[in-house]
């Protein structure tokens, strides 16, 4: 049976062509956040309030996703749960046969709120924490005591019978605390857990020089998953996101761009990818103004680098083109200046060295600078908090 | 509580009865004419044997029961059905799809 979709890691998909349906919609509901992650993967310029789609738009956003053929609503931010309207969202993309998959940092929901999102046919929950060190965890999240309700939210979940996936981001200041990671996941009752490392866009790439952990951490961890994965068999399913600082090749970014996933904005800009807005060039539509088919058919951004046409050397000839799609456009704009070159994880890319060598210098450094903590504005740094 | 709390793997053989736990859904996708299992962050395509011991994994059948059905059903030798059916159910018990 072939497994297609896994969000992160998205595989590819068993004879259908780039612009078939998407699998998934990720619905960046807001970007407000009571948590103040430096790795969040929100751009530095975060929506208002005051710009958010409104309940109705967002509605039928889920009818028209429906529709197109999407499978599954993954409802993120920000915190999806700081908007009011979350239920009658979750409802209506229930009704609409979606599943739904609540993306959350487990310190705002109430046990009777969940119930209520569980009665109205909320599928999953994906919980995500900083650390299992409490104080390390308010070190990086910037959120006082925000394990522990995050302990109870995880508890209320299977209480509720409802499955849970704890998603762990690691970085150099959690990387050596992996296995404590996995028992928690283990003693939460989680079915799955990410163990995702930082993938370096917006404020990651800002922080990367505080995060990036060294190559022979990461091969570390490597090992820890791959022991763990085997021990709990049966028990907890791993999803493993490597750093691709250390990669010989990249990641198959999306899965294809325009080829699986759609992403929304707080305010419906609908994007091929959520770092993709720090491309110049790309024109994006909004889903006020027009249809969620027509954009993800016929949008100038999804067809720009759909499929392998767009490519140039060394892409271009690689035998790897329809595997990795070059890897990712984002990281290639960011680090080369240039979305078409190929992406500098890929050693065939003349910028790899250089990259390498970032992650390297940074990762060695032993007084990492401090984090600059998402928030609107996003300039103090946590020596001022 | 679903049987997704439990913390020891689950083990397939010819008298278990497999079941999908509430949040796995088997549906078909008329759009593409395909059948799906949608999981947490997991989108299945299982072909058309897969489906079809799927459907029949209601938490009362037995494995040997649904290996007996489709033996008949496809005319195929029953115990290289029997053995197909473990081996897939128990990668999709791995996998966190089906409980038995």
């Amino acid at each position: 049976m072939n497994e297609i979709a896994p969000l992160e890691q998205f595989g590819d998909a068993a004879g259908v062509s780039c612009a078939r349906a998407p699998i998934g919609l990720l619905a960046e509901l807001t970007h407000r956040c009571p948590l103040q992650c430096p790795y969040c993967s929100n751009p530095l310029e975060l929506d208002r309030v005051n710009q958010e789609l409104t309940t109705a738009e967002w509605q039928d956003v889920m009818r028209q996703a429906a529709e197109l053929g999407v499978l599954q609503i993954h409802l993120s931010g920000g915190e999806p749960t700081v908007r009011k309207d979350l239920e009658e969202i979750v409802e209506v993309a229930a009704k609409a046969g979606l599943y739904t998959n609540l993306i959350t940092a487990g310190v705002t929901l109430t046990r009777d709120r969940l119930k209520g999102l569980q009665d109205l046919g909320l599928d999953h929950v994906q919980l995500s924490i900083q650390d299992v060190d409490d104080a390390n965890a308010e070190k990086i999240s910037s959120y006082k005591n925000g394990l522990e309700k995050k302990r109870e939210l995880g508890k209320w979940v299977r209480e509720l019978g409802m499955p849970l996936t704890i998603n762990a981001p690691i970085h150099r200041l959690n990387i050596e605390n992996l296995p404590n990671i996995i028992d928690f996941a283990v003693q939460m009752g989680a079915g799955r857990i990410e163990v995702a490392n930082i993938q370096y866009y917006a404020w990651a790439l800002k922080n990367r020089a505080s995060l990036m952990p060294t190559r022979a951490q990461v091969l570390k961890s490597a090992e820890i998953v791959e022991e763990a994965k085997e021990r709990l068999k049966g028990i907890l399913v791993f999803d493993f996101v490597v750093p691709d600082y250390y990669a010989k090749t990249p990641k198959p970014c999306m899965g294809g761009w325009g080829k699986g996933i759609i992403n929304i904005t707080p305010q419906g800009r609908v994007l091929p990818c959520h770092a993709s807005e720090q491309i110049p060039g790309l024109e994006f539509d909004n889903i006020k103004t027009k249809r969620l088919a027509d954009i993800w058919l016929n949008g100038q951004a999804f067809n720009k680098y759909r499929g392998t046409s767009w490519m140039k050397e060394p892409c271009k000839s690689c035998p790897r083109a329809e595997i990795d799609f070059g890897g990712c456009r984002c990281q290639a704009m960011a680090f080369t200046g240039d979305a078409t070159n190929t992406d500098p994880a890929c050693k065939f890319s003349p910028h790899h060295a250089a990259f390498v060598a970032a992650a390297e210098q940074e990762s060695a450094n032993p007084t990492p600078p401090a984090f600059v903590y998402r928030r609107y504005g996003g300039a103090k740094t946590d020596s001022e908090t | 509580m679903t049987s997704t709390l439990q913390r020891t793997r689950t083990v397939i053989n010819e008298t278990s009865k497999p079941a999908l736990p509430n949040h796995i859904k088997l549906r078909h996708d008329a759009g593409r004419g395909r059948w799906h299992v949608l999981a947490p962050e997991r989108v299945f395509e299982p072909d058309e044997i897969a489906v079809e011991i799927l459907k029949r994994c209601d938490g009362a059948t037995t494995v040997a029961a649904i290996a007996e059905l489709l033996a008949k059903e496809y005319n195929a030798p029953l115990q290289d059905i029997l053995s197909d059916t473990i081996s897939m159910l128990q990668d999709l018990a791995d996998k966190g799809v089906v409980t038995a």
